[in-house]
């Protein structure tokens, strides 16, 4: 009995070993994000998307290189530089030379300065950090290194294009500015004073002020200082549990304007503002989901609906990070050489699926890209979110935005 | 003028919500002392299990229904879990009710997701009240504080003028004589557990539409509620409600007048310094009451515990 037990117990063994020998190909990427506490579901539903993009545009096209495939493997960082960090190291001990992160710019600033240090101190062992959504400008200025890669546009970027549409529009004269206390929430109030200033002077910026994030239980007496306030507009770039209160709260306590957001959309909050926030909530993004991009990005949203039946596709921009990944790793030839992979994307341009060109800028590693502002609404709507009927739907867009914006970024080159 | 009267409703809203968490989590206390960890998850049990029933038959069953589920759940809990662990004392039983909140947060991830969810405030309540200079009253917001209003006065009237409240209170100072009087008090206080948990699923129900049902809920509301009960006096449920309505008022009001820590330092006859970025009291200058609204109720409860340990209510000393 004995023996048959050890003999049992060796095979397990070679076998576990046999399996982790024959994965030891895959391209990993290491996903650290929150999967759990009040921004789980906006780390959840990335997770998700990453996983649908690299089998989607990669594994079932036949891997890379060799055929090697990509795995995303989740990490829960709760939201805290801190945690992030230990998740990092984490991350690079298991061997993965790609880390994707996107929910709080706090959390990026952190990974982007303890990727650059360990970059330098290790350089056997090298990683990226692709950023597909934390919109700080400093990680792209100040604080921009060799390594970092952003996806999304920066928040002066997203301001830049927004205050283009508000500046444009004669029926408002006063906006109110409302965002949670951190590094984003206070570049977007930053960028929006400075920006209405030079485009529309003679607009008045009635109210500007932070909140906690994260820890806001009820949003009215915030709701009840914007409409005293007489605003005829109000911007936010909140996002999660915070931007679906603020939204409703200012909404029911008798705001009649449009609310100008980034990220209004998705993880249960389309479904959530339903009738309430229709033709109200506008929200600025890249990519097109209604009226889509082009087939193959019809072809990715309805293999991901098989997938995940009441998920949605809500950042399409991490089918561009993935797509260009793989270009770049293509291009280098290589998946474990991430200077080579760097050097291929830097400077890349990429037809996206979701229409437009991408370009990675190569002096600040700002990806520059189409910019749309859409509206939340149940007309027109191809491709609903949270499996209710509305959606957003892209009423104006302003191509390759902010293409010549200056950076302060100095970028040391390996 | 106007806004100050606003304000007081918004704060009356939250005051009364805070107190049907608190009320239930006191009268616990009061009987079995038992700190309840796990009761705001019982408040976001009920609103989950209100929005899926609100999705088959409507809200109003959901209304009535899901604190009837979650106070047979809580009665459960007491029965075969909490009455175990309380022979072995009260630290047991705190991490029994801390293991069970951070479980029913696992649960509902798993059932519902993380996702918001949308439940949302009933057709027939979804309009204006009415008014004053601009700023709109939700009718529903008037339906939560009769709801609560009349909660708070049934409970006040079965505890001092039935003969169930008389026999509850006697079993609260005496378990031994009620018991020896042949009441069964292990009942009762299964009783108590299941109502309490009840009430926090009926806050959940009613608040789910306006604070957003997702499993962050029980988390956000989780600590303020403990805050109110020191504040008032454990296991008093006038302490509750007073408490909760000042909770309510206090944070309301920081957060609806931008009152800057400049001013007020100004006002007491302290001049700004000339250089602020050199300053080491910079941060304490730059303060300004929103930001500090929400741990204004943890500075009044170390105020309150260091002037008055037992609470504003509180009669015991122990």
């Amino acid at each position: 009995m004995k023996k048959i037990t050890k003999l049992g117990a060796v095979s397990a063994l070679s076998l576990i070993i046999g399996a982790t020998a024959a994965f030891a190909e895959d391209i990993k990427i290491a996903f650290i994000d929150p999967l759990s506490g009040p921004f789980a579901s906006t780390g959840t539903n990335g997770l998700h998307q990453f996983e649908h993009a690299v089998d989607f545009m990669v594994n079932d096209e036949g891997g890379l290189l060799d055929g090697q495939t990509m795995e995303v493997v989740g990490f829960d960082n709760k939201i805290s530089p801190k945690e992030s960090l230990i998740q990092l190291q984490v991350a690079i001990d298991q061997g993965i030379r790609y880390i994707v992160q996107g929910n709080s710019s706090g959390v990026a600033n952190a990974l982007t300065e303890a990727i650059d240090k360990h970059n330098r101190r290790n350089p056997d062992s090298r990683v990226l950090f692709l950023n597909y959504a934390a919109v700080d400008p400093a990680l792209t200025n100040d604080k921009c290194n060799f390594w970092h890669f952003r996806f999304d546009a920066n928040a002066d970027i997203k301001m830049d294009a927004l205050t283009d549409v508000i500046a444009a529009d004669d029926s408002i004269e006063k906006v109110y500015i409302i965002g949670q206390d951190y590094s984003f929430g206070k570049a977007v109030s930053a960028a929006a004073n400075k920006m209405l200033g030079e485009k529309a002077p003679e607009m008045e910026v009635v109210g500007d002020e932070l909140h906690p994030i994260g820890k806001v239980k009820d949003f009215t007496p915030y709701a009840r200082k914007v409409v005293a306030s007489g605003a005829d507009a109000v911007i936010t770039g909140n996002w999660g549990a915070d931007m679906l209160s603020l939204g409703k709260s200012i909404i029911e306590n008798g705001f009649e304007g449009p609310i100008y957001t980034y990220y209004a959309a998705g993880s249960g909050m389309t479904a959530a503002f339903g009738e309430g926030g229709k033709d109200r909530i506008r929200l600025i993004s890249q990519g097109s989901i209604n009226p889509i991009g082009s087939d193959r990005a019809r072809d990715a949203y309805n293999s991901f609906l098989e997938r995940h039946p009441d998920g949605n596709i809500d950042q399409s921009r991490i089918y561009n990070t993935i797509g260009m990944l793989a270009e770049a790793i293509k291009e280098a030839g290589t998946a474990d050489d991430v200077v080579a992979v760097a050097n291929a994307l830097e400077n890349m341009e990429y037809d996206s699926m979701w229409g437009g060109k991408l370009f990675m800028r190569p002096q600040d590693h700002q990806l520059i890209q189409d910019m749309h502002i859409g509206v939340h609404t149940d007309e027109d709507i191809e491709f609903p979110y949270d499996s209710s009927t509305f959606g957003v739907k892209t009423e104006s867009t302003i191509e390759m935005a902010s293409m010549d914006s200056p950076t302060t970024c100095e970028m040391k080159r390996p | 003028m106007e806004l100050i009267l606003v304000n007081l409703i918004d704060g009356l809203v939250t005051g009364l919500l805070l107190f049907m968490l608190s009320a239930g989590l006191t009268l616990i206390f009061s009987m079995m002392g038992v700190l309840n960890f796990a009761h705001a998850s019982f408040y976001m049990l009920g609103a989950y299990f209100a929005y899926s029933i609100s999705l088959a038959i409507g809200f109003w069953m959901g209304l009535l229904i899901a604190p009837l589920i979650v106070g047979l759940a809580g009665a459960g809990v007491e029965r075969y879990g909490l009455r175990r662990v309380h022979q072995y004392g009260h630290v047991p039983e705190l991490i029994f009710t801390f293991g069970l909140a951070l479980l029913i947060e696992e649960v509902v991830q798993f059932i519902w997701g993380k996702n918001q969810m949308p439940y949302s405030v009933p057709e027939v309540l979804n309009f204006t009240a009415f008014s004053i200079a601009g700023n709109s009253i939700p009718a529903y917001k008037i339906f939560m504080i009769f709801i609560s209003i009349s909660i708070f006065i049934g409970l006040l009237y079965i505890l001092t003028k039935t003969r169930v409240g008389m026999i509850i209170q006697a079993a609260l100072s005496y378990p031994r004589t009620v018991e020896a009087l042949g009441h069964n008090v292990p009942l009762i206080f299964m009783g108590v557990f299941g109502v309490g948990t009840a009430l926090a699923g009926v806050a959940g129900v009613i608040a789910g539409p306006v604070l957003g049902t997702f499993p962050g809920m029980a988390f956000v509301l989780g600590s303020i509620v403990f805050v109110t009960i020191v504040i008032g006096g454990l296991g008093s449920l006038w302490g509750a409600l007073v408490a909760s309505l000042l909770i309510g008022w206090i944070t309301t009001f920081a957060k609806s007048y931008n009152i800057a820590m400049s001013d007020i330092l100004n006002g007491i006859g302290i001049a700004t310094p000339e250089n602020m970025s050199d300053n080491p009291f910079r941060d304490l200058w730059t303060i300004t009451s929103p930001q500090i609204a929400d741990i204004l109720p943890y500075i009044l409860m170390v105020l309150i515990l260091i002037f008055r340990p037992a609470g504003l209510f509180g009669k015991r000393e122990s």
